[in-house]
């Protein structure tokens, strides 16, 4: 599962809109555009884009209350995903979900999800419809290392082991769960020491190292196709944001953070990655931000433009329109 | 037309629909071993191998399975043990599966059916008996359904297969065994249609799950009285069939809502409240309700006959109201 320098750079684009989208999502949050709250997955890009980069179209992704990477990297468009978090009728789901909520069901990414650990019940189910289609598509849950601790975990797990499913659980373990360290609250140090309970590979990585990531996702999402069943991969990684939007943070210090982006920030690492290996120019680098860039402030200008859902849109989707039996 | 025993109905009408429709599959504890603890899933996995997942004991996973499944195009026949295990899995039913159609804006959709057995059948004390409807009916994207037939139960178990949204399909272990004629051939109750069990002029009984033949019963007795009662069974409680209710009402101009569950905060009150509104000018009496006392299911049988309403209090309400 070697990384090509093309794939490098898809991933390396893909990191620099995740970033792009969040920042300016931020900064539309503080113009008091962007309304309700975000959960930043700033400094965490690599888990996203690593993982993703190994899927095709047709498989499946299911994410968290922090989930905007998950949605680029699986290829959602940014000028919808801006709209929903602005909450205009052209946002991926009409603006009816919101930041927790974003979802592409055309790209089966089918949605960040508000309550923790939530994801990993219905990722295994997803799985089990591809087995009894007899399809070849894999199906990848993100969570956190918070959502490890819910029954759901175990729940999920255990079965998608005991059929052998096309599944990989990736968690996204960042060290805290909301305000809390996870050393406070959790007697397991590493989630993929806790596969063994259910006889599946667990795999460690460094999740600021897209290339660790990308390989050892190669292989979960390989094994998984290939009717080999499921594989917990977890990413150690950091986010540079507080919990979300107005986080004081007081549970952590700023050199700890400041130690993050300075040294252990999943871009700056793949740049070096790939300028060591002549990958990447100074000018292709500075063309791909001014890209990523022109597209984010693109979808700031969509979801500006973009008309507010009409009153009766308030009942919609509910259930189905028409109660016929087929 | 062939008498057959609801839990047969309920079986009939899976392996039909299985028959037709190779998304469909059954996911639950015990279902393959065991047929499933009222038999309704029994021949499954000979019929169609492959098709029946037995689970670890894991609502909470079961149901997430199924959603995902669900989500995906799939048609999960989801069973939980008995009712009161749902509470396990309450996430997965309110937050995942009821909710994903409208947080997804029309995207997704949630195709799923989940069978509750539910009430008081052997006794089995306060965790084994609830009933529970309300809560469910409180949901928006949830429908639930209260077959009291063996035809209603294969015909709306049909529907609620093929239905594009999340149903809860609440079956009275009591009436498990209670037989009754099914239709012959393909036979489907749409969800959401109210039935008129027996026609009548002074008083119209709204009756939910075994309600129904408590309100027949007691429909015979109050012949004697000269009352002449009406007996409309809802069938499914969300959507719910006002137009068919009101107008029953509004031509007795009486209503008694009777249902097993507790009535404070019940769907009997929901029914009660609505007929209220709806139809306050044409009622020559208040709204009556039947239900249990606000208590957690006794083990005693002693205890139990003071709590499930029996049709000797079907028959002191409607007289209550008819004085
Ligand atoms: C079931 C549930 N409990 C609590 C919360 C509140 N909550 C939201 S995010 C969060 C922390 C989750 O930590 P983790 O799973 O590690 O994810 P991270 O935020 O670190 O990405 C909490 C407690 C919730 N949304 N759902
Ligand atoms: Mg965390």
């Amino acid at each position: 599962m070697d990384l090509s320098a093309e794939v490098c750079l898809k991933i390396y684009t893909d990191m620099w809109r995740i970033r792009l989208f969040e920042e300016e999502a931020d900064r539309q949050t503080n113009l008091g555009n962007v309304v309700g709250t975000l959960h930043m997955y700033c400094g965490e890009e690599a888990v996203a884009t690593g993982v993703c980069a190994n899927l095709r179209d047709d498989d499946y992704v299911l994410g968290t209350h922090r989930s905007h990477g998950h949605c680029l990297a699986k290829g959602a468009k940014s000028d919808r995903m801006m709209a929903e978090l602005w909450g205009k009728a052209t946002g991926t789901c009409k603006g009816k979900g919101g930041s927790m909520h974003v979802a592409d069901f055309s790209l089966n990414m089918l949605g960040a999800n508000g309550i923790v650990g939530a994801g990993i019940g219905p990722t295994t189910g997803t799985a089990l419809a591809s087995k009894l289609r007899g399809t070849d598509q894999v199906s990848v849950c993100f969570f956190g290392d918070g959502a490890a601790a819910r029954g759901t975990f175990h729940e999920a797990i255990a079965m998608g082991s005991l059929w052998t499913l096309p599944v990989v659980y990736v968690c996204e373990n960042n060290g805290y769960q909301q305000w809390v360290p996870r050393e406070n609250v959790a007697v397991v140090d590493s989630v993929a020491d806790m596969a063994a309970s259910y006889s599946i590979p667990g795999v460690s990585v460094d999740g600021q190292d897209v290339v660790e990531v990308y390989e050892a996702a190669g292989e979960a999402v390989k094994r998984a196709r290939e009717g080999g069943g499921p594989t917990l991969l977890e990413a150690r990684t950091y986010r540079f944001y507080g919990h979300s939007l107005g986080d004081e943070q007081q549970y952590r210090s700023s050199e700890e953070v400041d130690e993050w982006k300075e040294n252990r920030d999943p871009i700056k690492l793949l740049a070096q990655f790939m300028r060591d290996r002549d990958w990447l120019s100074e000018k292709q680098d500075q063309t791909i931000q001014a890209e990523a860039n022109a597209e984010i402030n693109a979808a700031t200008r969509f979801a500006e433009e973009s008309p507010w859902p009409s009153a009766d849109e308030v009942a919609t989707d509910v259930v189905a329109p028409i109660q016929e039996v087929a | 037309m062939k008498t057959m025993a609801f839990n047969e109905a309920l079986r009939e009408g899976l392996h039909e629909e299985m028959a037709r429709d190779d998304s469909i599959f059954v996911i639950g504890e015990d279902v393959i071993t065991h047929g499933g603890p009222y038999k309704v899933t029994e021949g499954v996995a000979e019929r169609f191998p492959g098709r029946i997942f037995e689970t670890p004991i894991a609502e909470a996973g079961i149901v997430g399975v199924g959603v995902g499944a669900a989500l995906a195009g799939m048609r999960p026949v989801v069973e939980l043990m008995y009712l009161d295990f749902v509470t396990c899995a309450m996430d997965e039913v309110v937050n995942q599966a009821a909710k994903m159609r409208y947080m997804s804006g029309g995207q997704g959709s949630v195709p799923m059916v989940i069978r509750l057995p539910c009430g008081v059948g052997r006794l089995l004390a306060a965790q084994h008996s609830q009933i529970m409807e309300s809560w469910f009916m409180h949901v928006p994207g949830l429908q639930v359904v209260v077959p009291s037939t063996p035809a209603d139960a294969k015909g709306l178990f049909k529907s609620a297969i093929r239905s594009p949204d999340p149903v809860m399909f609440f079956e009275y272990k009591r009436i498990y065994t209670s037989k009754g004629e099914v239709p012959d051939g393909e036979h489907l109750v749409p969800i959401g249609l109210a039935d008129i069990k027996r026609e009548g002029e002074d008083a119209t009984i709204i009756a939910v799950g075994p309600m129904v033949e408590k309100s027949l019963e007691a429909a015979i007795t109050l012949e004697d009285d000269g009352y002449d009662v009406e007996v409309v069974d809802p069938r499914s409680l969300s959507p719910l069939d006002t137009d068919t209710i009101c107008s029953s009402v509004r031509k007795t101009g009486r209503a008694i809502v009777c249902g097993e569950d507790s009535a404070f905060a019940g769907a009997v009150s929901e029914i009660a409240a609505m007929i209220g509104e709806n139809c306050f000018h044409d009622l020559k009496a208040p709204v009556a309700r039947v239900g249990s006392p606000h208590v957690p299911m006794p083990f005693s049988a002693e205890l139990v006959k003071h709590v499930v309403p029996s049709s000797e209090s079907v028959v002191s309400a409607v007289q209550a109201v008819m004085n």
